[in-house]
């Protein structure tokens, strides 16, 4: 298994020898935070082309395909677009809070994108109460949220960061509920010690029906949390014309809409460390040779392979239903989500108390 | 249809059947053939409807003559005044009767509405539509088209 901290070790033995310990963190920090920047950006554009394909196909369309091979440099085209496009100031709008409010977005989303551990020796923030800390950092998304909604002076915007409060608060405790079914098969919060937890078998299978479900209730809510169909009224083109962004133009516009598709990400990744085993190859207990063999490719293989399934898993949701009105979000959630969850966590202590996983 | 009531299980159960109904059709149109015409470069291959509307169109015969009897009927069916039939009167010198003879059929594309009118009201089936559908030009007197041929029937 291919351990990344060997090139990080070397990249800090390499820089104490240069200067001095103070001055050599603050290196590595910036180059940490360049890296997951870029990252960030990379995984951006990845995602936004996988969902025009997959959107394309669900539809029985082909998608972008004229500009460049299978249509990739569309992307650039558009980023290129989006970064020399005018940004408008509204005449009658908060001017700080409205310009505030898209990075209060992306901070949040870069911090949650941090947590995730991409390979073995990949995880920038990890520490004891990693999931707590993931779970906060996601939330503050909806600051900027209901920011802009609030400084736009419109009333579109207003409804649309309004409902997105609701929405997203209201969702925030089924995803709780389920990562903490899991935290109560490990009995650990670090995202690192989890996936090692799950050398011998990942979560889903170790844990059976209650992970299976907790699986499927963290699904729909992560979809919700993100703001996505068919969740994703606080934008609803046809009601409300773009939501809380209507205001918004150029590269502030691009910042809530790269955003929204890391986000996706992110709840997918989450989703593909604790439940399907994060950069922990299939393991089989007992089969030794299986093992090793899985073991030969590399982690972060494993760990976008997973995570891009279950973002496909994901747009195969959003692309087949029809978006539910709000006070059928609120039903579904608290009525039905939240009751499930805490009746799974109470099975999964239950699995746990008397050894009935595996 | 009445609207069945559901117990709280049995509604869950019930929602999570519909949906993975609605998740199976999606799943496998995923995988089917697409739709898509790509246009410009499958001009070979396209196939198009044969009832569809393109361009008027008479058919002549290797003479250049057609079976258009001008009698005028395309023109009074067209609701747009699209249609133009110019005719002479001629002897016909084995038996001597006066005949209607097309001089020239106008057809003006640029105001055509595709209706049909002028191909159903037709009683020799001189007229009719094809499927050639590619109609842009640099100059709006391009679009008025002579159908017959000069000289021809």
């Amino acid at each position: 298994m291919f351990d990344f901290s060997v090139v990080t070790n070397w990249v800090h033995d390499w820089l104490m020898s240069l200067m001095p310990a103070g001055l050599a963190v603050f290196v590595e920090c910036v180059l940490i935070g360049l890296g997951v920047l870029v990252l960030y950006a990379v995984i951006a554009m990845m995602m936004i082309f996988m969902e025009r394909k997959v959107c394309g196909a669900f539809q029985c369309r082909l998608g972008p395909n004229r500009v460049g091979p299978w249509g990739v440099f569309q992307l650039f085209a558009d980023v290129i677009k989006m970064l020399i496009k005018e940004i408008i100031a509204i005449r009658h709008s908060d001017r700080f809070l409205y310009n505030l409010a898209p990075y209060v977005v992306i901070l949040g989303s870069i911090l949650a994108f941090a947590c995730i551990p991409f390979n073995k020796g990949v995880e920038v923030l990890d520490f004891n109460v990693g999931i707590f800390f993931f779970m906060a950092a996601s939330s503050i998304g909806i600051v900027g949220i209901l920011l802009a909604g609030w400084s736009s002076n419109n009333k579109y915007s207003l409804i649309g960061a309004m409902r997105s409060g609701a929405q997203m608060i209201s969702y925030e405790l089924s995803v709780g509920l389920s990562i903490l079914t899991i935290v109560v098969l490990t009995d650990t919060m670090q995202f690192s010690e989890i996936v090692e937890r799950q050398a011998d078998g990942w979560f889903i299978f170790k844990g059976h029906i209650p992970a299976l479900i907790a699986f499927v209730v963290y699904l729909i809510a992560g979809n919700a949390e993100v703001n996505r169909g068919p969740f994703d009224l606080p934008e609803a083109e046809s009601e409300l014309t773009a939501g809380y962004h209507t205001e918004y133009s150029g590269m502030h516009f691009g910042l809530f809409y790269v955003a929204e598709f890391v986000n996706l990400f992110i709840v997918a990744s989450i989703a593909a460390t604790v439940f399907l085993g994060g950069w922990m190859p299939l393991h089989v207990p007992g089969w030794d040779g299986f093992n090793q063999a899985m073991d030969y490719i590399p982690g972060f293989i494993w760990f976008f392979a997973k995570a891009f399934f279950v973002v496909w898993l994901l747009m195969w949701i959003k692309w087949t239903f029809p978006r539910l009105r709000i006070d059928q979000i609120l039903h579904l959630e608290w009525k039905i989500l939240v009751p499930i969850g805490l009746a799974n966590l109470l099975l999964m202590t239950v699995c746990v108390v008397f050894g009935w996983h595996f | 249809m009445e609207k069945k009531k559901h117990s709280y299980i049995g509604g869950i159960a019930h929602g999570l059947k519909t949906l993975c109904v609605g998740l199976k059709v999606t799943f496998i149109e995923f995988f089917t053939k697409k739709v898509t015409e790509e246009y410009p470069d499958n001009r070979d291959t396209l196939v198009l409807a044969d009832r569809f509307r393109g361009t008027l169109d008479m058919p002549l015969d290797e003479a250049g003559e057609s079976k258009c009897i001008a009698c005028g009927l395309c023109e009074n069916a067209c609701p747009n005044g699209t249609i133009h039939v110019e005719s002479e009167m001629v002897t016909d010198e084995e038996t001597g009767k006066k005949k209607k003879r097309l001089v020239s059929y106008r057809y003006d594309l640029g105001s055509c509405m595709f209706c049909q009118l002028c191909v159903n009201v037709c009683p020799t089936k001189a007229i009719r539509f094809t499927t050639q559908f590619e109609h842009a030009v640099f100059d709006r007197s391009k679009l008025v088209k002579t159908l017959n041929k000069p000289g021809g029937k």
